[in-house]
């Protein structure tokens, strides 16, 4: 009898523990518990545009998010530092090519995506070709994008987002919802695709957690590197174009915001650092999650530095929730 | 452990070298700018320009090796220039509470190196016992520690004591100050590469679950490394305080990449094990004279920061081949 219930007691606390191992699970609570917790603290919070809003700044992270994620799906210590740089550089070329024009938004498209995609290619040759270490090549690399938006700024500000880019990422096209939502769920379906139905995406998992028996098995393990990086570099260009479709205009360095925020998205979306394994429904989520977080912290009446201080703390509490290191054992 | 047994086996004069000295390719880089910039302005090579180059960079070289020291057991510390932002703020705004004196500036400095412990305290705690994956997590607290900084002092601005910069910037029986702090870091140093910690960490590094093995307590050695790394955080903010004269709580916030850059420049493999803090500091250096370099060439100043940027991949690329080649 006692041990029936001991065991009971012992299966509810699997499956208690088991439903805190589900990344997105957990991520999807936390969102519902912040908005209730936003909607307390100031009505309207919670709001259907107010949601719409929030959606909107999460697809723009979330597509930066993209590439990040499969970077660290490839597992030796992938990371990619220079999203960033790309953003802004990006959102630069964009803004030049439209110059406020709907004609633009075609050659801009291509223009962004090719510019990330060629940045991102570096990257993966530094890393694979010269095995110079990922954190490394790409803090290098994001150095010279700073150092190239300064020649291409010279200082001014320039370059307009076309209307119909503004309207796609603002304004309602769909159900209700803006072009850019409609956009992240289609990139959503196809990384979903792409991770779990194509031989490529089986290699990317493949070789993110173990590299060697990968490269015994006859993956290419170098061409998927190298492509991982450079679809991160794409997504990062398309994400600037986004962003100027957001904000209208470019302004210094906006692309920095990005950078660690992608990351972070990544991990609270259950795929840790290592590589190997995780996907990118999580990572929408852990998208969603933070920028929910930092809208509630604009929405409270505090200090800049109140804000940071509570927003670095909830950072580190939920980062408890996900996957923490093995304890070492004898 | 990896490190030892390629040690034993019988390798080339050249690789055996850098074996024994990891900093050797980035002295090679040091002399080699050091050259280039007495070429394009013989004055750069010069004991003023020398002292400037120093004053200016001695904040990057304390926070490169303070980046070593997590580095070592393989982990990294992305909050080291909040850090920094965070010291600076705490004595620039005690040293004005207390008035200034010579009394203030110690009880400050004080106050500021115990800050930094309680930062790198912190940092180890989430990272080496809470287990929380580094890059992240230190990340998190670089946004706790920049909060705290703007919490102390909302606005750049307040300067620093006269007594304070004029210290910093000025000279003893003809020697400029930051030369003894260069010699007392030397030394330090160099008493810190043989202490058995440094080992302890460089075998974590190596390997974390073959050290546990062996008996090491890894928890306990990784948080000591983030406290050592907290400490000369907080030692950087000393320098920057007395270079830049004033409080400003974002001054640290680029500085984090480049004392990761400085510390990979040196030699210091990221993935721990291996490395050395002589290497970062030269790696600091390093930085140091590509910018100087590339305004003496007469780079156009709008192209600066890209030739700088370039300039910097290259070294960090260079590095790490040639680190490779002689030790694969």
């Amino acid at each position: 009898m006692s041990v029936e219930t001991a065991g009971r007691a012992e299966a509810s606390r699997l499956a208690a523990a088991s439903l805190i191992r589900q990344p997105l699970l957990v991520a999807l609570i936390l969102i519902v518990l912040l908005l209730a917790l936003g909607e307390m603290l100031s009505p309207g919070f919670a709001s259907p545009q107010q949601i719409l809003r929030l959606l909107i700044v999460a697809a723009l992270l979330g597509i930066v998010a993209a590439g990040q994620n499969l970077v660290i799906l490839g597992g030796r210590e992938g990371i990619d530092l220079s999203v960033g740089g790309i953003v802004s550089l990006s959102a630069i070329i964009a803004g030049n090519v439209m110059n406020g024009s709907d004609g633009g938004i075609l050659p801009a498209i291509l223009a962004c995506v090719a510019a990330g995609a060629l940045f991102g290619t570096f990257n993966g040759v530094g890393v694979t070709l010269l095995r110079i270490p990922p954190l490394v090549m790409t803090l290098g690399m994001l150095g010279v994008l700073q150092g190239l938006l300064v020649v291409i700024r010279q200082g001014v500000p320039s370059g307009r987002a076309a209307p119909a880019l503004s309207e796609f990422v603002t304004r309602p096209f769909l159900l209700g919802l803006p072009g850019i939502i409609w956009l992240w769920v289609l990139i959503g379906l196809l990384m979903a695709f792409l991770l779990r139905r194509t031989v490529f995406g089986y290699r990317v998992y493949a070789i993110g957690s173990n590299e060697q028996a990968a490269l015994l098995a006859g993956v290419p393990v170098r061409l998927i590197r190298v492509s991982l990086f450079t679809l991160s570099g794409a997504f990062a260009g398309l994400a600037g174009l986004c962003l100027i479709g957001y904000a209208g205009t470019s302004f210094a360095n906006v692309g920095e915001l990005y950078m660690l925020p992608s990351i972070i998205a990544v991990v609270l979306g259950g795929t840790p650092l290592s590589g190997g394994k995780g996907g990118y429904t999580g990572t929408m989520a852990g998208a969603v999650l933070l920028v929910i977080l930092q809208s509630i912290l604009t929405t409270i009446n505090i200090e800049e530095s109140g804000r940071q201080v509570i927003f670095g703390l909830t950072l580190l509490v939920l980062m408890l929730f996900y996957g923490r290191g093995r304890a070492m054992r004898a | 452990m990896s490190a030892v047994e390629t040690r034993s086996s019988s390798r080339s004069g050249l690789g055996a070298l850098v074996e024994r000295f990891p900093f050797l390719p980035a002295l090679v880089i040091l002399v080699a700018l050091l050259a280039l910039n007495g070429w394009f302005q013989p004055n750069s090579l010069g004991f003023r320009a020398i002292t400037g180059l120093i004053s200016t960079y001695l904040a990057l070289m304390m926070l490169a090796v303070a980046q070593t020291y997590v580095v070592y057991a393989g982990d990294v510390d992305l909050s080291v220039g909040a850090i920094l932002s965070l010291v600076n703020c705490v004595i620039i705004v005690l040293m004005e509470r207390w008035g200034g004196g010579g009394v203030a500036v110690l009880g400050a400095i004080a106050i500021g190196i115990l800050t930094g412990l309680a930062c790198g305290l912190l940092n180890g705690i989430v990272v080496a016992v809470l287990r929380l994956q580094a890059i992240v997590a230190t990340f998190a607290t670089s946004i706790f520690f920049t909060g705290l900084a703007l919490y102390v002092l909302p606005v750049a601005g307040t300067p620093a004591p006269t007594v304070y910069w004029r210290t910093y910037g000025g000279r003893f029986f003809e020697i400029p100050f930051v030369f003894y702090v260069v010699v007392a870091l030397a030394i330090i140093l160099a008493i810190a590469v043989r202490a058995r910690l440094t080992t302890q960490m460089l075998a974590v590094g190596d390997d974390p679950f073959k050290a546990f093995q062996s008996g090491l307590p890894v928890t306990a050695i990784r948080l000591k490394g983030y406290v050592l790394c907290g400490v000369f955080s907080a030692l950087a903010a000393l320098c920057i305080t007395g270079d830049t004269a004033s409080g400003d709580p974002l001054v640290g916030g680029a500085m984090t990449l480049y004392s990761v850059a400085a510390v990979v420049l040196g030699g210091t493999a990221l993935s721990g094990g291996r490395g050395s803090v002589v290497g970062s500091v030269l790696g600091a250096l390093i930085i140091g004279l590509i910018n100087s370099l590339v305004f003496y060439v007469g780079t156009p100043s709008q192209w600066q920061n890209l030739v700088q940027g370039l300039a910097i991949l290259l070294a960090l690329m260079l590095g790490v081949l040639v680190t490779r080649r002689v030790r694969p």
